[in-house]
């Protein structure tokens, strides 16, 4: 009975002691990353950053190019989505944050410093179709993009599609609309084009990252997407270039402002971009552009960052990675199939970059 | 110390702390759970008051925003489980205690066990290149044909929709609600069989009438635990329910369920009123699971107590 008693009395105070061991230790050092604390020179900086999972791919290909160029600072990079990015940043609780649509006014206003849009890529949303026995790449006019979403294009052997598509053999099938459920970058690009090309989809149902779609089903993200559209014939979605590349989907041509029909490449992203002023606040919308070889629906990516950053050595190495990420990084956005910035807009974004600043002191060098 | 002192130990003072605290905490955790949903739903209950819970609009964009397409697909989707699930996992429980021969019993309940192991993520993926496909080509075609005159077997042959996402759900909670009434079985007393059976039962009598009534609350407890299960499931049914803030009476129509509205939505919200509004839908996801499973113990309650059960 002894034995057993002092057996129990140790099993109980075990968790007990283990947890005032470990307090100890804790309350020694500092903790989160948010702490103002700068790691001494020559140390490894660590810089944190969250938001879209639109240009992740690409991000992730940077942060570790970078960090076998300069392996003294590490960058993580959390995928958490626009929004988040968004809130994270105006927390503080990050480095930097990513959105692929710009801060709203209500959002910057809540910020509680002045945050920058840094344009980093371009990417842009195609139309992906399943429509058995159609060999050449469908051709789309913007009134049939509208059209089908809106719910008033019906069939594929519609007139406005088949107008675009001379000779092809378009089925008398009704058309299966494909939407993400899941709020997206990609959906807001997407409406932001349908809401320019008609002021019927405008007033209906307009552009967000997630609205209120008259017409379709919802599938949960780009694999979502495609999968909806690979398994059910006479199907219609949209995804992101770099996804239905990689997979291999069927694209479709899209009219531009220029009456031209386009395919979606690296080129013609970049030049959807090269003819869009950006101003001051370095963002802009893409889509439905002038120019003939402009892709229509395209759009920029941003990264999120403070004026004025709280901590030099951070604050300096985070504009050091994007000064680098604005030049040598642009060369591997073709590879993932995003599109290079114009050099209008690295210009620019250059400009922007030397203003960063801990305090009075700039954090990159002047001219 | 004169009376107590030889039953009071320390020992057991500070288990029975621990104990309580432990049980405490948890109360404390749901709480704090519902406290801070609350605090995060408030924009949105001034924005929309009552509306929220009968409106059927659901329009960010607008910020317009009525919960009740999600919640009829919540507990549509998870009753049509039920439907499923319940009388296929009562068959594999009653064949793996009193049917099978023993050297396959356990073959046969770690394979249904395996389901349960399955991430829900597969079973969507599943759902997406195979269910749906046989659901539109075969199923429902066969069902439209044979059962169309009701209404719940109408519309368009698309695949993905409530009936996808019920049986999805029905794979997910077999293996809960089989390995516990499979369990619950085997706790009944074997003399309970041989006395029906030596009254001159036949299996299915000594089954109906000693057995399954003996078991009955224990069956109900695990259809419970089922049901939970398929209310706040989420990933799978997400992919094969077709995402759509609709209330249709078809189950072969897209529907939308308040767990994937969630998922879906929450990552790239903004906005007080829509971050508020998402987070009322996990409120009333809470309030909706606690009524459903009130629901369910009283009917515990009720089977317990009525007079065939052999327990009283």
């Amino acid at each position: 009975m002894i034995t057993r008693r002092i057996l129990v009395q140790a099993l109980v105070c075990l968790p007990l002691a283990a947890s005032i061991g470990c307090a100890k230790p804790d309350s020694a050092g500092p903790s989160g990353a948010g702490s103002a604390a700068s790691p001494p020179a020559g140390g490894t900086v660590t810089l944190n950053g969250a938001g879209a999972t639109f240009p992740y791919p690409l991000y992730s290909k940077w942060i570790s190019e970078y960090n076998k160029a300069n392996p003294n600072v590490q960058v993580n990079y959390q995928s958490i989505g626009s929004g988040g990015g968004i809130r994270q940043i105006s927390a503080g609780t990050v480095d930097f944050g990513a959105s692929d649509a710009p801060m709203t006014a209500d959002e910057t206003q809540k910020a509680p410093g002045k945050l920058h849009h840094i344009p980093t890529t371009l990417g842009a949303v195609v139309i992906t179709y399943n429509v058995p026995g159609l060999s050449a790449p469908l051709k789309l006019s913007a009134d049939a993009v509208s059209g089908v979403y809106l719910g008033t294009i019906k069939k594929w052997n519609d007139p406005k599609i088949a107008e675009g598509n001379p000779g092809a053999s378009l089925p008398d099938k009704d058309i299966a609309v494909v939407y993400r459920s899941d709020g997206s970058g990609t959906t807001a690009v997407f409406t932001d084009y349908l809401a320019k090309v008609s002021s019927d989809y405008k007033d209906k149902v307009g552009a967000g990252k997630s609205v209120k779609w008259p017409v379709g089903l919802g599938a949960k993200g780009n694999e979502g997407v495609t999968g909806q559209v690979k398994t059910t014939p006479y199907t219609i979605g949209y995804v992101e270039l770099a996804y239905a590349r990689q997979n291999k989907l069927p694209i479709a041509q899209v009219k531009n402002k220029g009456g031209q029909f386009v395919e979606p490449t690296a080129e013609s992203i970049t030049a959807a971009a090269a003819g869009v002023d950006v101003g001051d606040t370095l963002t802009a919308s893409l889509t439905d552009p002038a120019g003939e070889k402009a892709y229509p629906i395209a759009s920029f990516t941003y990264l999120l960052v403070f004026e004025d950053a709280k901590d030099r050595t951070r604050g300096q190495a985070l504009a050091k990675f994007l000064w680098w990420a604005l030049h040598d990084g642009q060369k591997h956005a073709a590879e993932l199939d995003y599109a290079p910035l114009p050099d209008a807009v690295i210009k620019k974004t250059e400009e922007r970059l030397r203003t960063l600043r801990s305090g009075n002191d700039k954090l990159l060098p002047a001219g | 110390m004169a009376l107590l002192g030889a039953e009071v130990n320390v020992g057991d003072l500070v288990f029975r702390g621990f104990a309580a605290l432990f049980a405490v905490s948890i109360v404390l955790v749901l709480g704090a759970m519902a406290l801070q949903m609350w605090v995060a739903a408030r924009p949105s209950i001034a924005h929309s008051g009552w509306h929220f819970v009968v409106g059927r609009d659901w329009d960010p964009v607008r910020d317009s925003f009525g919960a009740l397409p999600f919640i009829y697909g919540t507990v549509v989707s998870s009753l049509l489980a039920l439907t499923i699930a319940v009388p296929i996992s009562l068959g594999v429980a009653v064949f793996l205690t009193e049917v099978a021969p023993p050297w396959l019993r356990s073959p046969v309940s770690f394979l249904v066990e395996l389901l349960a192991a399955v991430p829900s993520v597969i079973y969507g993926l599943w759902g997406i290149f195979a269910l749906a496909p046989f659901l539109r080509n075969h199923l429902e075609p066969l069902l439209g044909k044979t059962l169309g005159f009701l209404p719940l077997f109408q519309g368009p042959h698309q695949g993905f929709g409530m009936l996808a996402g019920g049986i999805i759900l029905a794979i997910m909670i077999t293996p809960t609600i089989s390995s516990v009434s499979r369990e619950v079985l085997r706790a009944v007393p074997d003399n309970l069989r041989e006395g029906a059976l030596a009254l001159g039962a036949t299996r299915w009598e000594a089954l109906r009438h000693a057995i399954l009534p003996y078991a009955r609350s224990g069956i109900v407890g695990a259809i419970i635990l089922g049901l939970g299960r398929a209310l706040g499931e989420t990933m799978a049914i997400t992919m094969v329910i077709g995402n759509r803030a609709d209330i249709s009476a078809s189950l072969f129509a897209p529907g939308y369920t308040m767990a994937s509205v969630i998922a879906n939505e929450f990552t790239e919200a903004t906005g007080d009123i829509y971050l508020g509004a998402l987070a009322e839908i996990g409120l009333l996801l809470f309030a909706v699971t606690l009524l459903l499973n009130v629901i369910a113990r009283l009917l515990v309650w009720q089977v317990a107590r009525a007079p065939e059960g052999a327990r009283g």
